[in-house]
């Protein structure tokens, strides 16, 4: 099962959504069922949708034991943050 | 029953889509794996919506599932078959759909057939997914699919029947699908049998209600329970 039906990572974009979210995870002999079957898992077939699915194998995911250096930025360094940027009238989807 | 929906071309379709969707729904919890589980009751779903909104245009939707004999039932010897492995579900799914996505292309003035190609392609899209994979598998897969093709072809010529009613052509219909099947078949490395010059093509009369024997008892259990309780709501 596990070699021949390998697991895939799901990302699916809604129509009018901006980005592909993670959506799940399925197995699949190969890429074009994936597709297929993420289709039928994770978006109900609605029209205009984007899917991606990727082999779990190929993604490489950050080690929680590193989790405090990594994902904890200097909080007392405001100027890190893009907090002092005025937003230019009419931008949209920032 | 007047005799005029019994020859109306709409009810052999409604009961080809009612009868394979039936099919398909006693793979419910016996697939290879889940995924595939999900997408041949998805298949399943789609066939059973198409019939009950042809059924609909013609009459009471469950008189006309549950209440007629197996002799009233028009549809194609093809989807009356028995499950067999998974080869044979998706080898009788290829042909089926593969036809039903060619004429419902054709019927472009009925309503049903203009919704529901979209879903048709989907199931020829999956069945030649899995023809390929199977028929280019592993030695045992290839046997497999070959078997199911040997043992289905002798139905596919039933679709060719003209359905008196239908603004069809009929020839287009039988060289395009020959034309795509026989693709498939070559990519998928199996071998496509005979043609009709071989007398390969000549069961079927599913359309004038001549059924094969497997049909009856699966009549029975879908009936059952209808007849038992006859005009009970549900």
């Amino acid at each position: 099962m596990s070699s021949d039906w390998p697991l895939w990572e799901v990302f699916v974009r809604s129509r009018r959504g901006l980005s592909h979210t993670h959506a799940g995870s399925l197995h699949a002999p190969d890429a074009e069922l994936a597709l297929r079957n993420a289709r039928d898992l994770y978006t109900r077939r609605s029209e205009g949708i984007s899917i991606w699915v990727v082999p779990s194998s190929a993604v490489t995911a950050s080690s929680p034991d590193e989790k405090d250096p990594f994902f904890e930025p200097a909080a007392d360094k405001p100027y890190r943050h893009p907090t002092f940027y005025e937003v230019p009238e009419g931008v949209k989807n920032l | 029953m007047t005799s005029t929906v019994a020859d109306r071309p709409e009810l052999a379709l409604a009961d080809d889509a009612l009868i394979l969707s039936h099919r398909l729904g006693q793979w419910a919890g016996h697939a290879p794996v889940l995924e595939e589980e999900v997408a041949l009751a998805n298949i399943a779903l789609d066939l059973l919506g198409q019939a009950r909104a042809l059924y609909s245009e013609l009459g009471d939707e469950d008189e006309l599932a549950y209440l007629r004999e197996e002799r009233a039932f028009r549809n194609c010897q093809l989807v009356e078959q028995p499950n067999g492995d998974f080869a044979v579900t998706l080898v009788r799914q290829l042909f089926f759909s593969s036809w039903q996505e060619l004429l419902y292309g054709q019927l472009t003035s009925m309503p049903l057939a203009v919704k529901a190609v979209k879903e048709v392609v989907y199931h020829r899209d999956h069945a030649e997914q899995w023809t390929l994979r199977l028929g280019d598998g592993t030695d045992e897969s290839h046997r497999r699919a070959q078997h199911a093709v040997d043992t289905l072809w002798r139905y596919t010529g039933e679709l060719f029947q003209p359905l008196p009613g239908l603004d069809v052509c009929w020839d287009a219909m039988r060289s395009g699908w020959e034309k795509r099947v026989t693709g498939i078949l070559d990519r998928a490395t199996l071998t496509v049998p005979d043609g009709p010059q071989h007398g390969g093509w000549a069961a079927g009369a599913g359309r004038q209600g001549l059924h094969t024997e497997p049909f009856g008892p699966m009549l029975a259990e879908m009936q059952h329970l209808h007849r038992s309780h006859p005009g009970a709501a549900w």
